[in-house]
Order: structure tokens, then C-alpha cells, then sequence
């Protein structure tokens, strides 16, 4: 039950926030809303209390039919994987709402929907990341489209419409890709015993390489609009461009590793053949993703399309890491997952407070920012290393992870894809270049520094930047026992040392 | 008390974190917890260097375990620390010098309104250096090797406000990138080959492997050392790097910093052992740049840009003895430590006569200097004997070893350090003539005066160290020392007889200083830097760092530019383009379905019949067939 609460706590509480009077100021909704949000992280915190960390399969499952005809069930479980997604979105959550207090400043009357919103993306997320049933994964799926849309098109700003739409219909048509998908495990599974879509059955069926490929490609184009991979990423940028910082967040941060989360979970675990079958491509678009991301990154002049760009970069080193199938490379992945999630919430927030202080997205509009508002600068400076990857940074270790274990399987693909790191480098110091350093652009000298209320919402990221940076264990712990079944799945595993230790002896015994 | 090695770095770390952290009430005295952590450290690392000491030589390595960093499948790095013979050194080098420098820095930086933020980042720079030296891990080493890029990154850009200030902290960091792009990538082929990442482990098992391997990882390593070390090819960011103020010039761009890449090879000396190819790539790479700085020094009138040079160029012949292999370990590490006391001491000289001339730091503007500043001139003056190598200096023992190791290895090399050390004695003499003696060429409101005590004491102390540090070769005393670390020496064969190549380097160091005499002793020296028409080719060529920013541009940063131009049309054109493409000519397709959608009764009810009359012919030839 403790999953279908954590679902149904933020979902309440968005129920709650949009019945809510509508004040002046909107600030019980507000407050509503960030309790709830702060209910629901506790609750997710005390997920640890029932968990086993060393097992890794699913547990504090739930089961109850919901379909019967269908064979649909609501299912809910989680592994390591699920729970660090489960983490990630509760603790952004509140963050997001913080850092979006004054959001609707100007127009008092739409805080409720506003916060609501947020809310149901939250319950939603959680519940994809706790689905067990694919046709359940499948609606829930589906279902974070309308929040987001909503939060785009009625709450964004500039071409708000024409990215919502552009959003929705890309979205949309990855989704169909994945219910044709549907459909036919569907029909497997009647046809082997009665219709399920409960994610142990479905690993169980029997399918031909044809079959298995075909529905591999349905759900694996889903996934990658979603995470967003080379070349189907053109909606994000439109997308981050006309949201608010914090939809930027939810969107980026937790919506969009619904993506990389959904390989591992439906592509990787249910079929494994044509996975291995698709991997070269798939390791081939991924590196031009983080090429391709980080080069286009370093020629925007927007602050919101460079962050959703370097995010496409990022995507490439998730999906390089899922797609070599080390444990090592895979633990990285989902690690890099969660340690994007922040760093990105970092960057999109503080770069939403340059903006609503400068009135303009344009970073040639910026310049020497630091002399007037250093803890900004500073902050979006930890931000910005945490996105290029410092050693001593969350995302470091990460990185690394899914390099190295790349590196164990394919030398030249690993190679290429560390050419990011210098990129990475190239495009966040040259934004910080052009917004803090230099003389003071005079549109700027009003600056304010970020208030206490800013300051509290981007601390607990800071914190858990620098801490998991040198203290990666914990959620290594939770992480590397749910990706082994994994792996053994796909059965392509970590390569030995290549020169392993009993080598040494034998050539030392020839000399002798 | 050895297992203690970890304090040594978490006494200035906790220093660093406490003064970002802290509110604006601790500007008054910020700079003085700074400067006491950092003493702490040295402390420290006496008393851990004299207990090591007091063991015998095999046992002179201890390794801390603080717990395991990074677990994951069959990954692990571990938190661990080696307190060796090697890295003890490199803890009295960088805690010593670093508290000199700081000290001095609470004069040079005492009208800065960010001093306390300033502090912080040379605790900091201070915590990821030890971090770097004292690491058991590649990728713990990895982690003080990018922080200390950190803090030469905020620390070059610490005047932010000039636009060349930050554009100089960011190119320093992106080349430093490149490096660390091959130290990642040499990490990561450990990791593959050896599945770990320990130096020690690494280095045990780096002679099962094929020579290839061992090649390919010590390139890899050399890769990261250029970048960090400001060697060809990767030397472009080291001048620029002057932008930062001066103390930390001399700490992060002399002394320690930029000397990691010689710490890497000598650590990773196993690597290097087991491939004659990779240690002749750091032989060219080490007199490429040696001379190259030497003939950049020759020509700037920037008295931090010729020193930088000249840094560039003493690293040089630090690369070039370390890749000499076992014959020039120790003798790498020996020029390191000299080369830190002689040009930390001499950048330090130069920001105190800079602090005397309203920060002016053309060399055309000064002369005569040494009347107004006594105790720059002569502890300047110390620095400079120490790096021409006069007798009885430490530069001399220790440059001296270098161009006898690699006379030994090859006459030609042999014969590039010894022109080295004619064009240094050449560049440094034009420095002090030009800076401290001939005639005063003081613009009209500079007031010349001796820097505060504050300032001077360090300058005195270093000064005796440059003068000094020589006794550490007494009785091949540094050999010995190193042995454990770095492996034991063999004696090559010398072409010559010591005494006559000792006397043949003298030599070359005359001629250098009397052809310097000779053009900038005797005769007047122009107020302003004369215009690049009217000097020698070799000299323009100097004056633009030997054309590597013109290189750099040509091949890598203007088809950067161009590539990411063209993607950014491309991917709203072509691939955008074919999304939204694709959008319109579906609704282009609603458009012309949408037609026969009149809404007349009488044109629906043809196409009723129309299509009744289709489906019954079909019907008919379907049953007639």
C-alpha cells in the first residue's frame, strides 16, 4: 500500500490546491501545495524503512486487478532503479515549488491550477516509476502529457502554444509507437495463457527475433522522443524555451528520464535479444547525442535552450551507459539519471532568476553579474561545473562510470564520447564568461542578489551535489543490486581485465 | 602518527569551506585562519617527514585507507593516500611554499575588497594540490588534479571585472580539459587492462602488457601532463595565466601547479619504464618547450610574461629528465623543488617591485630599482644566480644533473639543454638589467618604494632556500631519498668527464649573461616596447608565443566555431525542419481531404451512389470469376 499512497498523497493534494479559494495572493495554495510536497518526500524517505537495499528484485509490491477482461492489473513495485527515480522526483518537488513561489506574482488568480499541476506531474511520475503492469506504465505514461501541457501552454511564456503543441504531438506519436507495442505483448501473452501485462509474466514469454524486434522498436522509439536522442530531440529546446524554470525542471529532471528509466525497465529486461540486436546503432546515436548536444549548446545566445541542450548531451551519456550493458556502465546511468536530475534543477532555476531579474533570456544581455550578485554567480558556477562534470561533484562519478564501463566494451565509442568533457567544459564556462564576468552591462546593475527564499530552495540540491560527489555510496548501494538482474538478462556483462593477474605469473615463469 | 596523511589535506580543505561559508564579519581576519591552516598543514608534514624519515628506506611508504569513494560491479576506488619519499617532498614544497605565499599575499592582496574569497581559494588550491601528490588512485589523483584546475581557474580569473582576466581562466581550463581528456582516458584503459585503478597495483602489473599497452598509456598520461604542465603542445595557456594576481602566479604557475605533470610521469614511472617510445616523446616534448619558453622569455617586456616563460622552459627540462627514465627521476624531482623556492621567490620579487610601480608590469617602464627596493633587489638577485646556475646555487647542482643525465642519454639532447641554459642565463640577465639596473624610465607618478615586511620576510626566506637547496644532492642524498618511489638509477657512461661538462655549461652561462651585457647593459634601453617592424624576426616570433594561439585558432577553434554554426542552421533547417516539414504537408493533406467535405446534401448523396455502384461491380466480377 505504501506505493499507491506515495501516488495518491500529491495527487490529493493537487485536488486540495485547485478546490483551495482563490486568494489575493494565492499563498495558502502555496503552502498547501508545499506541504504536500514535503509529505510526500517524507513518506518516500520512510519507503527505506520496509526496502531490502541488498536484494535486488522488486519489492513493497502491490497487486490488484483493475481491467479483469484485459487482464490489466495495478501493480506496483520497485528495485533499486525505481526507488532512486522515486527519490529524485521527491526531492525535486518541493525544490521546484519553492524556487516557483512568485511565479505567478502577476496574475494571483492561477497559483492553484499553477501549483496543482505540479502536483498530479508529481503523483503521475511516481506512479511510472512504480508501475509493474506495462498497460498501467503505458497510461501513466501517457497521462504526464497533460499536466505538462498545461503547464507549458497556459503557464509558460513567449511561443508558449506552439511549443505545447509541438510538444503534446511529438510526445504523442512516440506514445502510439509504444501502444502498437502494447497491443502485441498483449496478444502474446493471450495466446500463451491468458492476457497479462504484469511485468514477471511478460519476461516469461516466448517470441520470435522478428516479433521481439518489432516491439522492441515501439517501445524504444518512445523512449528515445522521451529522453530526447539524436535526431528526435527538437522538441526539448522549444519546450524549455517557452516553460518556467520549474515545468523546465519537472520536464527535464524527472519527466524525461521516464525515458531512459523505460530502456532499462521494458527494453533491456523484456527483450534482451534484440536489444544486443539494436545496441551498435543505438551506441552510435548516443555519442552523436552528447557530441551533437554539446557542440549546439556552445553556439546558443538563449540561457533556457543551452540548458535543455546540454541535457541532450547528457541523454547521450544515460543511454551510452544502458546501451553497453556493463554493470559498471549501467550503474552509472542510473546514477547519472538522478545526478543530472540535479544539476540540471540547479541550472534551469538559477537561470530562471537571471532571467525574471533581467527581462530577457539573452545571455549577449548579460555581463559582469558576479560584482552585483555573487552568491547568484556562485551558485549557478556550482551548477555549472556539476553539469561539466568536476571530480568532487555529484556528476562526476556518474560520468565516469559510464565512460569506464564503456570503455571495457568498446574503445573507440568511449573514446569519442570523452571528447564531451572538453565540450562541456567549452559551453558552460563560456555562458558564465559572457553573464558574470566582464564589465557591468548597465541593464544589469539593478541586480539583485538571490533573496532567502532562493537561496533555501537551491541549497538542499547544492548539498546533495557536493555530498553524493565524495559520498556516492548510499545510493551506489541502492542502485548496483537491481542493475545486476539486469545485465544477467541481457547476458553480455563486464569483460575481465584484460590482462588479468595470472598473465603476469606466467610470463614471469617464462623468463625463468 | 603516517596514518595522519589525510589531515594534511582536510586542515586547508575545512579552511576553504569555512571562509565560503562564512559571512562578510570574518573579512577582518579570513585571511589570517587561511594562512593558519595552511601552516598547520606544513607543520604536519614536518613532523610526518621526519618520522618517515626515521624508518628505514624500504619501509618509507605508508598508505591510508579512509574508505571506499566509488563501488559499482566490478569498479572500486578507494579514498586512500601514499605518505612516501616522493610525495613527502611534494608536501613541504606545496604546504612551505604555499604558506610563504600566503603570508605574502595578506600584504599584496591587503586593499582587495574580496580578500577573504581570495584566501579561500588558495586554501582550496592548497587541499586538491596535497589531494593530487598524496593520492593511492589514479582517480583520486584525478580529483585533486581537476580541483587544483579549479582554483587556478577562479584564482586566474580572480579579477573578473577585466574581460581578459576571465577570458584567460577559461581558456586555462578548457586546454587543461584537453589534457585531462588523455589522463581520463589513460584511467579508463587501466581500469579495462588491469581492472583497477590503484598507482601501485597499475604499476605492478603494467610490465604484464604488451609493450603497445604500456605505450599507449604512458602517451595517454603525457597527454595530461603537457596540458597541466603547459608543455608543447598544450603550452598556449600558461601566459595568459599572468592575468591572475601575482601570488598566485608564483604559487599555482611556478611552484606547484604546473609542475603535476612531472609528478604524474615520475609517479606513473613503472608506465614509462616499460616503453622506450613513450619516454622518447617526453624527451621531445621537454626540449621542445625548454627552448620554446627560453626563446618566449627572451623577448616579452611583461615581466610576468618572461618569467612565465621561463617557467615553461625549467618544466622542460623537468619533462626531459623525467623522460630519461631511471637515470633522471631524481634529478626531475631535484630541479622541481629548486625551480619551486628560485621562481616562487622570483614571481613574488616581481609582484613586490610590481606593488612599488602602480601594478605596471612593462619592464620598459622600470630601471634602476635596485636603490628603491633593497630587499626585492637582492633577494631577486638570488633567484636569478639560482636559475642561471652559478656555482654554489641550487639551480646550479640541479640543472647541472639534468644536462649530465641527458649528455648521457644523447649528445644531441645533451646539447639542447645546454643551449637551454645559455638562452636562460641570456633571458634572465636582460630581466634584472632591465628591471633593476641602467636608468630610470619611471612614468611620472610612480613613487617607488620597498614592499612592507609582510611582503619582504617571505622573499628573504625563499631567497635562502633557492641559495640552499642544493645541499639536498650532497652525497647523492635526493637519490637515495627517492630510491624507494622512483627506482633505482643506473650510471650511464659519461662522454665527457664531469668537471669538464660542469665548466662547458659555465661557459655557455657567461656567454648568455655577456651577450645580454652587451645589448641591454650598455646600451640605453627604449622607454616603450619597440614596434614589431622595427625588431628581428626571432623577436616577433617570441612576442606571439611562437604563433601557438595563431595555431590553435587555425585548427581547432575556428572549425569548432564553423562546425557548431553550421549545426545550429542544420538542426533547425534539416532536422527541425523535417519534423515541422512533416507537420505541414500532413496538414496539407487534411487540406485537400477536407475538400469533397462540402456539406451538400446532393454531392454526398452522388458519392453514396458512386460507391454503391463500386462495391456491386466488385461483387459481380468477384462471383462471375
Amino acid at each position: 500500500m505504501m506505493l499507491s499512497l506515495l501516488i495518491a498523497v500529491p495527487l490529493l493534494g493537487a485536488l486540495v490546491v485547485a478546490l483551495l479559494p482563490r486568494t489575493a495572493d494565492g499563498a495558502t495554495a502555496r503552502h498547501v501545495a508545499f506541504g504536500v510536497s514535503i509529505l510526500t518526500l517524507l513518506m518516500s524517505l520512510a519507503l527505506l524503512r520496509e526496502f531490502d537495499i541488498e536484494s535486488g528484485g522488486y519489492q513493497l509490491t502491490e497487486d490488484h486487478e483493475w481491467i479483469g477482461a484485459l487482464g490489466v492489473h495495478w501493480a506496483l513495485g520497485v528495485n533499486g532503479i525505481g526507488l532512486t527515480m522515486i527519490f529524485l522526483t521527491t526531492v525535486l518537488t518541493p525544490i521546484v515549488l519553492v524556487a516557483s513561489w512568485r511565479d505567478k506574482e502577476a496574475d494571483p488568480a492561477r497559483t492553484n491550477t499553477y501549483f496543482a499541476w505540479m502536483l498530479v506531474l508529481e503523483a503521475l511520475a511516481i506512479g511510472v516509476f512504480a508501475a509493474t503492469d506495462v498497460f498501467m506504465f503505458y497510461v501513466l505514461f501517457e497521462a504526464t502529457l497533460i499536466p505538462l501541457y498545461f503547464l507549458i501552454g497556459a503557464h509558460g511564456t513567449g511561443q508558449r502554444s506552439y511549443a505545447a503543441v509541438k510538444f503534446l504531438i511529438y510526445n504523442l506519436l512516440g506514445g502510439l509507437i509504444m501502444l502498437a507495442s502494447v497491443v502485441g505483448l498483449y496478444v502474446l501473452s493471450t495466446q500463451q495463457g491468458g492476457p497479462s501485462f504484469l511485468h514477471a509474466d511478460l519476461m516469461d514469454l516466448e517470441m520470435s527475433q522478428t516479433t521481439e524486434r518489432l516491439l522492441f522498436l515501439g517501445f524504444f522509439i518512445a523512449f528515445a522522443i522521451k529522453a530526447p536522442l539524436w535526431p528526435l530531440h527538437t522538441w526539448l529546446p522549444d519546450a524549455a524555451a517557452s516553460a518556467t524554470p520549474g515545468t523546465s525542471v519537472l520536464m527535464v529532471s524527472v519527466v524525461d528520464k521516464i525515458g531512459t528509466f523505460g530502456m532499462i525497465r521494458w527494453c533491456l529486461e523484456l527483450f534482451p535479444g534484440a536489444s544486443e540486436w539494436a545496441s551498435p546503432v543505438v551506441l552510435v546515436l548516443a555519442t552523436i547525442s552528447i557530441l551533437y548536444g554539446a557542440l549546439l549548446a556552445i553556439g546558443q545566445d538563449d540561457l533556457r535552450r543551452l540548458i535543455a541542450l546540454t541535457s541532450v548531451s547528457h541523454f547521450g551519456f544515460i543511454i551510452l551507459g544502458i546501451f553497453a550493458f556493463t554493470s559498471v556502465s549501467m550503474t552509472g546511468s542510473v546514477l547519472y539519471m538522478f545526478n543530472h536530475g540535479l544539476s540540471t534543477a540547479v541550472l534551469f532555476l538559477v537561470a530562471g532568476m537571471m532571467i525574471q531579474r533581467r527581462g530577457s533570456a539573452r545571455i549577449s544581455d548579460f555581463g559582469g553579474v558576479q560584482k552585483v550578485a555573487p552568491v547568484l554567480s556562485g551558485v549557478l558556477l556550482v551548477g555549472g561545473l556539476s553539469s561539466l562534470s568536476l571530480p568532487g561533484l555529484a556528476p562526476f562519478v556518474s560520468e565516469f562510470l559510464v565512460l569506464a564501463g564503456t570503455f571495457t566494451r568498446s574503445i573507440p565509442i568511449a573514446t569519442v564520447a570523452t571528447l564531451g568533457i572538453v565540450l562541456a567544459a567549452v559551453y558552460i564556462l563560456l555562458m558564465y564568461q559572457r553573464t558574470m564576468t566582464g564589465p557591468l552591462n548597465e541593464a544589469t546593475a539593478g541586480f539583485r542578489d538571490l533573496s532567502r527564499r532562493e537561496v533555501g530552495a537551491m541549497a538542499p540540491a547544492l548539498v546533495l551535489i557536493i555530498g553524493l560527489g565524495f559520498v556516492p555510496q548510499p545510493l551506489l548501494e541502492v542502485i548496483d543490486p537491481a542493475v545486476e538482474p539486469v545485465v544477467n538478462t541481457v547476458g553480455v556483462g563486464d569483460p575481465p581485465p584484460r590482462a588479468p593477474l595470472d598473465l603476469t605469473q606466467q610470463t614471469e615463469g617464462a623468463h625463468e | 602518527m603516517l596514518d595522519l596523511s589525510w589531515l594534511l589535506i582536510a586542515i586547508p580543505l575545512a579552511g576553504a569551506a569555512l571562509l565560503l561559508t562564512w559571512g562578510k564579519e570574518s573579512d577582518r581576519f579570513g585571511h589570517l585562519i587561511a594562512t593558519a591552516c595552511s601552516a598547520a598543514s606544513f607543520v604536519l608534514g614536518v613532523v610526518l617527514f621526519v618520522e618517515l624519515a626515521g624508518r628505514d628506506a624500504e619501509d618509507r611508504s605508508v598508505t591510508t585507507d579512509l574508505g571506499t569513494w566509488i563501488d559499482a560491479g566490478p569498479f572500486r576506488a578507494d579514498f586512500s593516500f601514499t605518505f612516501d619519499t616522493l610525495s613527502s617532498l611534494f608536501v613541504l614544497l606545496i604546504t612551505g611554499v604555499g604558506t610563504l605565499i600566503h603570508v605574502y599575499s595578506i600584504g599584496y592582496m591587503a586593499h582587495d575588497e574580496r580578500r577573504r574569497r581570495f584566501f579561500a581559494y588558495l586554501n582550496l588550491f592548497i587541499a586538491a594540490m596535497l589531494t593530487l601528490v598524496l593520492a593511492a588512485d589514479y582517480l583520486v589523483l584525478f580529483l585533486g588534479w581537476e580541483g587544483v584546475g579549479l582554483a587556478s581557474y577562479l584564482l586566474i580569473g580572480f579579477w573578473q571585472h577585466k574581460p581578459s582576466a576571465a577570458a584567460a581562466a577559461k581558456k586555462a581550463f578548457v586546454m587543461n580539459r584537453v589534457g585531462d581528456l588523455g589522463l581520463a582516458l589513460a584511467i579508463m584503459t587501466m581500469f579495462a587492462w588491469f581492472g583497477t585503478t590503484s598507482i601501485a597495483a597499475v604499476n605492478d602489473q603494467v610490465h604484464s602488457v604488451s609493450g603497445n599497452v604500456a605505450t599507449a598509456l604512458g602517451l595517454l598520461l603525457l597527454l595530461g601532463a603537457c596540458g597541466k604542465s603547459a608543455q608543447f603542445p598544450l603550452q598556449a595557456w600558461l601566459l595568459d595565466a599572468m592575468e591572475g594576481p601575482t601570488p598566485v602566479s608564483a604559487l599555482i604557475h611556478a611552484a606547484t601547479m604546473v609542475t603535476a605533470g612531472v609528478y604524474l610521469v615520475v609517479r606513473s614511472h613503472d608506465v614509462f619504464d616499460a616503453s622506450a617510445t613513450a619516454r622518447n616523446v617526453v624527451i621531445a616534448v621537454g626540449v621542445i618547450t625548454l627552448l620554446m619558453g627560453a626563446w618566449i622569455g627572451c623577448t616579452k617586456d611583461d615581466i610576468k610574461k618572461a618569467l612565465a616563460g621561463s617557467t615553461m622552459s625549467q618544466i622542460g627540462y623537468m619533462m626531459l629528465a623525467a623522460g630519461l627514465g631511471p637515470a633522471g627521476y631524481a634529478f626531475a624531482i631535484f630541479h622541481l623543488l629548486t625551480h619551486g623556492f628560485f621562481k616562487a621567490n622570483m614571481f613574488l620579487g616581481a609582484g613586490s617591485v610590481m606593488h612599488g610601480m602602480n601594478d605596471d608590469v612593462d619592464m620598459r617602464h622600470y630601471g634602476a630599482l635596485r636603490k628603491a627596493m633593497p630587499v626585492t633587489f637582492y633577494t631577486f638577485g638570488i633567484g636569478y644566480l639560482a636559475i642561471i646556475g652559478f656555482p654554489g646555487t641550487s639551480g646550479f647542482f640541479s640543472k647541472d644533473k639534468i644536462i649530465e643525465a641527458a649528455l648521457g642519454h644523447s649528445v644531441w639532447v645533451g646539447l639542447a639543454a645546454l643551449l637551454g641554459a645559455g638562452v636562460t642565463a641570456f633571458y634572465m640577465t636582460r630581466l634584472m638589467l632591465m628591471t633593476f639596473f641602467g636608468e630610470k624610465r619611471w612614468r611620472d607618478d610612480v613613487h617607488p618604494h620597498e614592499s612592507p615586511s609582510v611582503m619582504t620576510v617571505p622573499l628573504i626566506v625563499l631567497a635562502a632556500l633557492s641559495l640552499l637547496a642544493g645541499l639536498m644532492a650532497l652525497g647523492s642524498w635526493i637519490e637515495e631519498w627517492l630510491e624507494p618511489a622512483a627506482g633505482h638509477a643506473e650510471h650511464h657512461d659519461l662522454p665527457l668527464p664531469i668537471i669538464v661538462i660542469t665548466l662547458i655549461v659555465l661557459v655557455v652561462v657567461a656567454a648568455g649573461v655577456a651577450l645580454a651585457w652587451l645589448t641591454y647593459g650598455r646600451r640605453q634601453i627604449a622607454a616603450e616596447t619597440p614596434a614589431d617592424s622595427e625588431v628581428s624576426a626571432f623577436t616577433r616570433a617570441g612576442r606571439a608565443e611562437l604563433y601557438g594561439n595563431h595555431v590553435n585558432d587555425a585548427l581547432v577553434v575556428r572549425p569548432a566555431t564553423h562546425l557548431t554554426r553550421a549545426l545550429v542552421w542544420a538542426d533547425a533547417k534539416v532536422i527541425d525542419g523535417f519534423v515541422t516539414g512533416g507537420a505541414d504537408r500532413l496538414g496539407e493533406i487534411s487540406g485537400e481531404l477536407r475538400k469533397p467535405q462540402t456539406g451538400f446534401v446532393r454531392s454526398y448523396a452522388l458519392m453514396v451512389l458512386g460507391g454503391a455502384l463500386v462495391v456491386l461491380l466488385g461483387l459481380l466480377a468477384v462471383t462471375l470469376a
